[in-house]
């Protein structure tokens, strides 16, 4: 009887978490006006692609796309050479200050990115990076969270091996690319997963130092275009799988990185 | 200077000069900001700005409309995020039972809405939320309660902003009320078992106690991410109906990135910025007494 129970919650909250994307997949199938007839429908009668045509060929999502896509790979590769390093240096070399200097990047978490996005915008404006791909991208280059987490995963990387490869005669460029960051797979794939996903869904930000239309990523483009389509229900949710779907789709793939590094993340600190 | 300390400041450079120039500085000029009247005509001649110490702030602490925003910040805070929390605990523990079938499947499941895009989610609410075709108030019909206009009922805007923040974030704190539960020794359980605990006590004197330092990481995480509540009204309510979806940032980025005024904007953000700071404080300082 309590196993019924147990598996009857399980099963509810799952179809309760579940139904409002797959509502959004089955909206985005109907054609022009389906979902917002009376009573409305739950799963397309006649599934069409006329929504997907619509967004790619006439609103050119498409570049939108390819901005957030571009986007969110350029961060990503990136911050992962920049959080490695400073994670590897935190971590494993020794040098005055350095556990206060990582105390004073810690307690930066606490500090919202909003407090500096002002005078971060005339920044971008006095380099004339508004409306840039680079705007973009440069704050996100490094973040204290990435090198957290970096850094926690290589303290567990014993000593003698960088020892060792000293000894050998290993550069200290060398001991880190050859010997910690193969060691280190597992941790950079996880901080590419969540780098990667950050970017991509990111809103604020890029909605304030993109300005055209032809820069803006696919969060923005959806914002900006639910204010003319509001009563396009079954475009709109077209746009909303085309923006959700790649995350979604990455995750399936690449969980177990994922859901790895949240614990590592939390646990450890 | 040390070979390795030779070293660590070419590896640290990079990630520093980002963190320096993008981040820390920018918060530094921030606070600077906060007390001059950089408007749109410091934007074109930086010398039409003035210092004006802390009238700013003054100004803000004295607008209605900036209460209105503090108010529904907490309100979103304090009721989403507790809720949240519970919804997160409450997954957590239907997942590790030891009775439950397919745990992997339903993790993925709960966890999903973590990965989904805020902007295309929240316009999905949009739509699941509308009064008369949204699946939401369809249900309600079908079970004879009368419809609600979720997103233009002032009392109702903000406990719908509040269930598409519970449903899109419980499965993050989820993982890691897991791995927290996981950590907690099986004999303990045992011990209490052997008392004569049942599962309730066991729950209450076992579980709840162990998961303390994971309900703290939570509770902040949680308490720092709602306090910066955007996206959800800027795509669902636009921070109506009156405003009373109006978040703190919403303002900040309405004055400063719409009207330009962007001393009193930074006002807003440090003003907001405290009262992060205050609650982190606040719930470490809980953690301790217990």
């Amino acid at each position: 009887m309590k196993k019924v129970l147990l598996h009857a919650a399980l099963i509810a909250g799952g179809l309760l978490t579940l139904f409002p994307l797959l509502w959004m997949v089955a909206a985005s199938f109907m054609s022009r006006g389906e979902a917002t007839t009376y009573p409305p429908h739950v799963v397309p009668h006649a599934p069409t692609l006329d929504q997907y045509r619509e967004l790619f060929v006439r609103l050119q999502i498409g570049r939108a796309f390819l901005s957030s896509t571009t986007i969110a790979i350029v961060t990503t590769l990136f911050s992962l050479l920049f959080n490695s390093m400073a994670g590897y240096a935190f971590a494993k070399l020794r040098f005055g200050g350095r556990d206060r200097m990582f105390g004073l990047l810690l307690a930066a978490l606490v500090i919202p990115a909003q407090v500096g996005m002002l005078p971060l915008f005339l920044l971008m404006k006095a380099l004339g990076l508004v409306n840039t791909y680079w705007g973009v991208i440069i704050p996100s280059l490094a973040s204290v969270f990435g090198i957290f987490l970096i850094r926690q995963f290589m303290l567990s990387i014993p000593q003698e091996l960088l020892e060792a490869a000293r000894i050998d005669g290993a550069g200290e460029l060398r001991i880190y690319w050859s010997v910690v960051m193969p060691l280190a797979r597992p941790i950079l794939a996880t901080l590419a997963i969540f780098t990667f996903m950050t970017t991509w869904n990111d809103f604020m930000w890029p909605l304030i130092v993109l300005s055209d239309e032809s820069h803006y990523t696919l969060p923005v483009s959806l914002a900006n275009l639910v204010g003319e389509h509001a009563q396009d229900v079954e475009l709109m949710m077209a746009g909303s799988v085309v923006t959700v779907l790649p995350v979604l789709a990455l995750f399936l793939f690449l969980q177990r990185y994922y859901i790895a590094g949240l614990m590592a993340g939390s646990v450890k600190g | 200077m040390s070979r390795e300390a030779r070293a660590a400041v070419l590896f640290l450079t990079p990630a520093l000069v980002v963190l320096v120039f993008f981040f820390f500085l920018p918060v530094i000029a921030g606070f600077a900001l906060s007390v001059t009247d950089f408007d749109l005509y410091a934007i074109g001649d930086i010398h039409n700005m003035r210092f004006i110490a802390l009238r700013n702030y003054a100004a803000v602490l004295r607008s209605e409309v900036f209460w209105t925003a503090f108010v529904n910040t907490l309100y979103f805070a304090l009721v989403g995020g507790p809720l949240t929390v519970a919804a997160s605990l409450g997954a957590a523990l239907l997942v590790n039972a030891k009775a439950a079938k397919l745990k992997p499947l339903f993790r993925t499941i709960y966890f999903a809405p973590v990965v989904t895009t805020l902007v295309a989610v929240g316009i999905v609410f949009r739509f699941l939320y509308h009064p008369r075709f949204g699946m939401i108030n369809r249900v309600l019909e079908s079970i004879g309660l009368q419809p609600v206009d979720w997103l233009s009922d002032p009392r109702w805007a903000m406990p719908a902003i509040i269930a598409v923040a519970v449903w899109k974030n419980f499965g993050y704190n989820m993982i890691i009320f897991i791995a927290g539960l996981q950590n907690i020794p099986d004999e303990l359980y045992e011990a209490a078992r052997i008392d004569g605990a049942g599962e309730w006590k066991q729950f209450r004197h076992v579980t709840l106690p162990m998961l303390g330092p994971t309900f703290l990481f939570v509770g902040i995480v949680t308490a720092i991410g709602y306090l910066q509540l955007f996206a959800e009204p800027y795509v669902m309510t636009h921070g109506g109906p009156l405003n009373r979806t109006l978040s703190a940032v919403m303002l900040m980025y309405q004055e400063g990135f719409k009207w330009w005024r962007m001393g009193y904007a930074a006002a807003v953000a440090f003003l907001l910025f405290l009262v992060i700071a205050a609650a982190t404080a606040l719930q470490m300082r809980l953690q301790e007494r217990r």
